[in-house]
């Protein structure tokens, strides 16, 4: 992110100007909600009634926080290295496609091998499909943003190609491969946590969800407590300066850009082998969009990733329950959210450090 | 139908293919030549296909259509001034947030106002631009072989928005190449900070050019909802901004080019649903997943430098922070 001249505490910056920022996206949602004629309270108490309001709510809520993890973290990690990475549509799609191959053509395996060479294939098809815009860039001078954007849509007509004509289920009306074998999908938090006694109602949370922590912990050390971490952030603060200190910025481009699709490929394992159980088309559905604002808004710690996908995830699951109540505010809702706090926490930052700022300083003088 | 007339047809759904892209092309040539990057041409146009089919429903008027698409795009257009001009901000960062906020708001609202999954009602009558005859077409294709027929065809018979997209391409060419204003607004795009010592106001021209983006991008969005369609459909942009994206990098940021690159693009589209299930000899049949994918592979391909090198205006993307 670019340096600006205004002088805040950490804790301002780390804290209060993503709070403002998201605060003010809420605001502007409530006016959108003022204007097709319901009430911002109402809704708002709605929202947060179905996504914590029941243990089911909570379970679903949590589902989602998985994905946004993932596209949260695949993001956050790019921008370690100055890198902004918008092609994690493309990635997961891809990671899909290698996950879905790798479950259906191993499927004799037992489970022990197959599930996580499962997630590994994943892993490996998102870093392909980061590696390769990141290659395009150090070595061509190619710009990240444009060829991922075009990515993101290759992905697309690629996986509409494979699972009508190829990998698709014979038979089936819609695009989508035949179901995986029992022992090839995560098991889900409830059937894990029974034998332990704790009954749990049963939602699409499953075991992504630790692998999603274990991310976020596995990300923070590398980035904060390890030598490729360093190496990456020197490189995203200052290219030149990591060149003299000879870090090679291109060879740090394309392990970020790999590392990056890498996690964006867990929203697949959360979607295909948590969830669906199989690979359908446009599984993607925008969450690796809405990632872009959980990496800004978590200011691309793991933490702040953590909490960020956490409030997404309140607001798809809230969206839903609210949209359910009241059919006029639709789920979309959470995408103008989404939007408007990509503007906020990203493009308007330096409107709202000023506010922060000028807040502080009033503050010190009364 | 004789193979004359197959390719008139297909030469009539390229240029209807193509107009919505050179809109958005033209947009974000306007916007990249000053400086400013613009990603956002995909939402602008969502956002002015549904305010024009909005207004041209409520009014009855497509020319009414036509002023409030223009005006939600260019308020989009400001907005992402305002954060990429006056605060600095990171202008792909802004792009991408308008493109999300496009896609939500429309539908959020077009699900409360109409109730039809985010579509608004069919438009009809005078709510449409109406297909204009150019003169003599007719004529032409009675007495005039094979040309009388491209003419009434290909050329003739478009709605206004049509005309008025193609009629940019010189306006266009001539303002950015003989003008003072289109001097320094290309100045702007290379070198802000000698525009900024001529004493020429920096954030002026760049909010110039981000004006008549918007309302290119405005002109684009509701030819798709007013002119081609009868009506606003979710996403019906379809990701024609990014392809409009990819004739910009393909044109080297130049008019005359970006319609040649845009009619290409709407070649290939209107080639595609040609194809669709048809056998080629020697060949089987093409899977039209191939051919859309074309714009985004080639451009892919023209970026890494692998057929010929695309050049960018040298300060786009780069806010421009006045020396003290």
């Amino acid at each position: 992110m670019s340096a600006t001249p205004i002088d805040l505490p950490r804790w301002a910056d780390a804290g209060l100007v993503p709070l403002v920022s998201v605060t003010a996206a809420l605001l502007v949602a409530g006016l959108v909600v003022l204007g097709i004629g319901e009430s911002p309270l109402e809704a708002t108490a709605l929202l947060l009634k179905g996504a914590l309001g029941s243990i089911e709510g909570l379970g679903f809520t949590l589902y989602y926080t998985t994905n946004f993890i993932f596209t949260g973290l695949a993001v956050a990690v790019a921008f370690h290295a100055g890198l902004f990475n918008i092609g994690g549509e493309g990635q997961a799609t891809i990671a899909g496609i290698f996950l879905a191959l790798a479950c259906l053509w191993l499927a004799p395996l037992p489970g022990i091998l197959l599930v996580p060479l499962a997630i590994l294939a994943g892993a490996a098809g998102g870093a392909l499909y980061g590696f390769i815009p990141g290659w395009l860039q150090a070595t061509r001078g190619s710009h990240v943003v444009i060829t991922t954007i075009m990515f993101n849509f290759l992905a697309a007509t690629l996986s509409v190609y494979l699972l009508v004509n190829v990998m698709g289920k014979p038979g089936s009306m819609q695009a989508e491969t035949p179901e995986f074998a029992g022992h090839a999908v995560l098991t889900p938090m409830h059937q894990l946590l029974a034998p332990l006694g704790i009954k749990l109602p049963a939602t699409p949370l499953n075991t992504a969800f630790l692998l999603a922590l274990a991310a976020l912990v596995a990300i923070w050390a590398l980035i904060y407590r390890s030598r490729l971490g360093y190496a990456i952030r020197t490189v995203g603060a200052n290219p030149r300066a990591a060149a003299y200190a000879g870090i090679s910025p291109a060879r740090m481009t394309m392990v970020a850009m790999a590392l990056s699709g890498a996690l964006a490929g867990g929203l697949a394992v959360n979607e295909a082998m948590g969830v669906q159980h199989r690979l359908l088309i446009d599984f993607t559905a925008g969450y690796g969009f809405v990632g872009i604002a959980v990496g800004l808004m978590g200011r691309g710690h793991p933490v702040g990733v953590a909490l960020s996908a956490f409030l997404f995830g309140v607001l798809y699951q809230g969206g839903a329950e609210l949209s359910f109540d009241k059919p006029t505010i639709t789920r979309d809702m959470v995408v103008v959210i989404g939007g408007v706090v990509i503007l906020f926490a990203g493009a308007l930052d330096g409107l709202f450090r000023k506010l922060v700022a000028n807040g502080l300083r009033l503050r010190r003088v009364a | 139908m004789d193979w004359l007339t197959t390719i008139a047809v297909i030469l009539d759904s390229t240029i209807r293919l193509s107009i919505p892209l050179l809109c958005a092309a033209l947009a974000g040539l306007w916007s990249e030549r000053s400086g400013v990057v613009d990603i956002g041409l995909e939402g602008k146009m969502l956002v002015a296909a549904f305010a024009s089919a909005v207004a041209a429903f409520v009014t009855g008027s497509a020319w009414a259509g036509l002023g409030a698409g223009i005006l939600a795009s260019v308020l989009l257009s400001l907005v992402h001034g305002f954060a990429a001009i006056t605060w600095r901000g990171n202008q792909i960062v802004s792009g991408v947030a308008i493109n999300m906020l496009a896609a939500g708001v429309t539908v959020v609202l077009g699900n409360a106002w109409y109730g039809q999954g985010g579509r608004t009602p069919p438009l009809e009558g005078a709510a449409r631009f109406g297909d204009l005859t150019l003169p003599f077409a007719g004529a032409m294709r009675e007495h005039v072989p094979v040309l009388g027929l491209l003419y009434d065809e290909v050329i003739s018979g478009h709605g206004a928005p049509v005309y008025l997209a193609i009629l940019a391409v010189p306006i266009t060419a001539f303002v950015l190449k003989r003008t003072r204003f289109g001097l320094r607004l290309r100045a702007v795009g290379e070198n802000p900070a000698a525009v900024d010592t001529a004493g020429i106001s920096v954030a002026g021209l760049r909010y110039g050019a981000v004006v008549i983006c918007g309302v290119l991008c405005g002109l684009g969005g509701t030819y798709l909802a007013v002119s081609q369609s009868a009506g606003f459909l979710p996403q019906m942009t379809a990701g024609k901004g990014f392809i409009a994206l990819a004739a910009v990098i393909f044109a080297n940021w130049r008019p005359w080019p970006a319609l040649g690159a845009c009619l290409l693009f709407g070649l290939l589209d209107a080639i595609a649903i040609r194809l669709q299930g048809v056998l080629l000899p020697g060949i089987g049949q093409v899977p039209v997943q191939a051919i859309q994918a074309l714009p985004y592979l080639l451009t892919v391909i023209l970026l890494a430098g692998f057929i010929g090198k695309a050049v960018p205006p040298k300060a786009s993307g780069l806010p421009y922070v006045k020396e003290r």
